[in-house]
């Protein structure tokens, strides 16, 4: 058992079977990619992780608990983040501010009428929110408002928020989707860091293949709704399968 | 000090002093002067300013920093009136326990109304707080008649039980609302000169209780409580995905903002112990949120500066005729006169609302920040002057 266990799912948008007997295990401390041309059903199956999408049947068990039903906070308070495809982050407040949400969110749980105390009485949080801005290097840009950030620095702002939470399972959704060469290569290597340093489970939604032989552990590789195989990267390279749905298509 | 930084606690000062001095700020012209129209230090109009400063800086507690742009907001303090006026009639003259009960009964309204709206967002939570205020006003104007006396509008009567206080005074006329034996309407008149400034118990008393809202508020929008309402206005899909949820978060911030506006209707009903149902009327939802967007949404002055900068306007332009236009062009030839005057006219007096209005879409179109901006503005203005000159002092004697 897995992490993560998505067993028997299917989803259906009208006359479209979105996801077809979906089946994957995550394992934890891994990095499990899943890739697939567009429209395999990628970010459907994302979204009925963090509970978007309900999915029609199937079960979806994280570290032993169902995740089905439950509201996308209420499933963020179990461990899971998300990256998104386009970095949502709150764009009018500052950097730090940013960085601490998070942190209350971990600490008080999704609602507390905290209206009497004053955040910069919380060291303690402060602490941990300076001590991850070092570490994605965004110390210097505490103050500036998060909207005025560049594209790549949303982006790992982004990723600091979800991992002040420290996640048990981090989802990400195409996290260098859009990006120049370089800005690709840094968010690679801030991932490499992030599995390094950390007991964390990552899964991985990516179009690049570049991004995928340089970090997955394990490959599932989605079309048309169903896995069609599901390997290590040296293994999912050469498969015939594989190159006739996706990577056959491309050339 | 009181758990502000140095900066809000600054602000908070500076209002208090404001508040405190306004007899004397609002009176600057002799009262046998031409200009004594333009004075706004008189108990009634001071009491306005800062009772409508309190409902502002409520409302900008939702929309300021959620963004949830309520247009029903005067039905809470239409309902803080009836709650304030009934315990005159039935318990009390003493203002406290109206103004506590008048709270309580509009935070509970605003439970219930809050609960239904916050299900939508953007203009369809507006429309919807819209149609609950409408829906109250119509219903205290017919329906609710034993409750709200109709079109009469609430009043206290001889005949009230009042079991705490007395039905009537000993020479048989209406009591009158106080703070512990401190009638609200006593006023204290000081003559300098020919400068006469009046300090009156229920506008201190009102000023106090705004400093009281005014410090809540700060310190609301410096808490963690205020950083998740900011989150809410930025994004709210990041906001679930961090494990947050925003509806009791919404929820708690229309409530508190409701309880403003109630306490407002309540010190509304203390300081004038009567209760129509044209308080709650859409018109008077707008002219809160037209208040804080003038002054500046979001902000902490913001909404006061509005408020008082609306009421001026409407009690003091208004009061304008033509009469007066003509008493200060007089030393114009009569053609030239009456022309001018015709020009003027339609601004002043009952055309006040123009003025205000091209007021509010310059505001709007130069400045999105509101009064708070312009001020703003000006400051970096000289800062920037006063730089450059630093910077030229300097450089002189390397000459």
């Amino acid at each position: 058992m897995g992490l993560l266990d998505v067993k028997d799912v299917n989803k259906r948008f009208g006359g479209l079977q979105a996801l077809g007997d979906v089946n994957l295990s995550v394992a934890e401390n891994s990095v499990h990619a899943i890739i697939g041309p567009n429209g395999a059903g990628k970010s459907t199956l994302l979204n009925c992780l963090v509970g978007k999408l309900i999915p029609d049947t199937g079960s979806v068990m994280f570290a032993g608990r169902s995740v089905l039903g439950r509201k996308p906070y209420e499933i963020n308070q179990m461990g899971i983040s998300r990256v998104f495809q386009t970095p949502e982050i709150f764009g009018d407040l500052s950097v730090f501010e940013n960085m601490m949400i998070p942190l209350f969110a971990k600490r008080d749980g999704a609602f507390r009428m905290h209206a009497f105390e004053g955040v910069t009485q919380e060291r303690g949080l402060i602490g941990e929110a300076e001590k991850m801005l070092d570490e994605v290097d965004m110390l210097d840009k505490r103050e500036l408002h998060a909207g005025s950030l560049s594209r790549g620095d949303k982006r790992r702002l982004e990723m600091a928020m979800c991992l002040i939470q420290r996640p048990k399972l981090l989802l990400l959704d195409e996290p260098t989707a859009g990006m120049a060469r370089a800005d690709t290569n840094n968010t690679i290597e801030l991932l490499k860091t992030i599995k390094n340093k950390r007991d964390i489970t990552m899964c991985i939604i990516e179009h690049d293949m570049h991004v995928v032989f340089s970090l997955a552990d394990r490959i599932t590789v989605l079309a048309q709704g169903t896995p069609l195989v599901e390997d290590v990267p040296e293994n999912i390279k050469g498969h015939p399968k594989v190159k006739e749905a996706y990577l056959g298509e491309a050339a | 000090m009181l758990g502000l930084g140095k900066k809000d606690l600054g602000l908070l000062a500076a209002v208090a002093a404001l508040t405190l001095l306004a007899p004397f700020l609002l009176n600057p012209f002799p009262s046998d002067s031409s200009l004594a129209q333009f004075n706004a230090g008189y108990p009634d109009l001071m009491q306005r300013f800062v009772i409508f400063g309190i409902f502002a800086i409520g409302f900008n507690i939702l929309f300021g920093l959620t963004g949830y742009l309520s247009f029903g907001h005067a039905a809470f303090l239409g309902v803080g009136s009836y709650a304030a006026v009934w315990m005159f009639k039935l318990l009390t003259m003493n203002v406290i326990p109206a103004i506590i009960l008048s709270v309580i009964v509009a935070g509970l309204f605003a439970l219930l109304i809050g609960f239904i709206s916050l299900r939508r967002s953007g203009i369809y939570f507006a429309i919807l707080t819209l149609a609950f205020a409408q829906m109250s006003f119509a219903l205290a104007y017919s329906v609710l008649t034993p409750i709200t006396n109709g079109e009469t509008g609430l009043q206290i009567a001889l005949d009230d039980p009042r079991i705490l206080g007395v039905s009537a005074t000993a020479d048989g006329s209406i009591p009158v609302t106080h703070l512990f034996g401190l009638e609200m309407r006593a006023t204290e008149i000081l003559n300098l000169g020919p400068w006469q400034f009046q300090f009156s118990a229920g506008y201190y008393l009102c000023a106090a209780i705004m400093l009281a809202a005014f410090y809540l508020s700060i310190r609301i929008f410096r808490s963690p409580f205020g950083m998740m309402l900011r989150a809410v206005k930025s994004n709210q899909q990041r906001l679930y995905y961090t494990g947050l949820n925003a509806r009791p978060y919404t929820l708690a911030a229309f409530v508190i903002s409701g309880m403003y506006a109630g306490l407002a209707g309540g010190l509304l009903a203390s300081m004038d112990p009567l209760a129509g149902a044209e308080r709650m009327q859409w018109t008077a939802s707008g002219e809160v949120v037209l208040m804080t967007i003038l002054g500046g949404a979001g902000t902490l002055i913001g909404p006061v500066l509005g408020a008082g900068f609306i009421k001026y306007f409407e009690n003091i332009f208004s009061k304008l005729n033509d009469n007066v236009l003509h008493g200060w062009f007089a030393f114009l030839p009569d053609g030239l006169e009456n022309a001018v005057v015709a020009i003027i006219h339609p601004f002043v007096g009952k055309g006040w609302h123009l003025t205000l209005g091209l007021m509010f879409m310059l505001v709007v179109i130069f400045l999105p920040g509101g009064l708070v901006e312009g001020g703003q503005r000006i400051g970096r203005l000289f800062r920037r002057k006063r730089g450059s000159e630093e910077r030229a002092a300097q450089q002189t004697p390397a000459e």
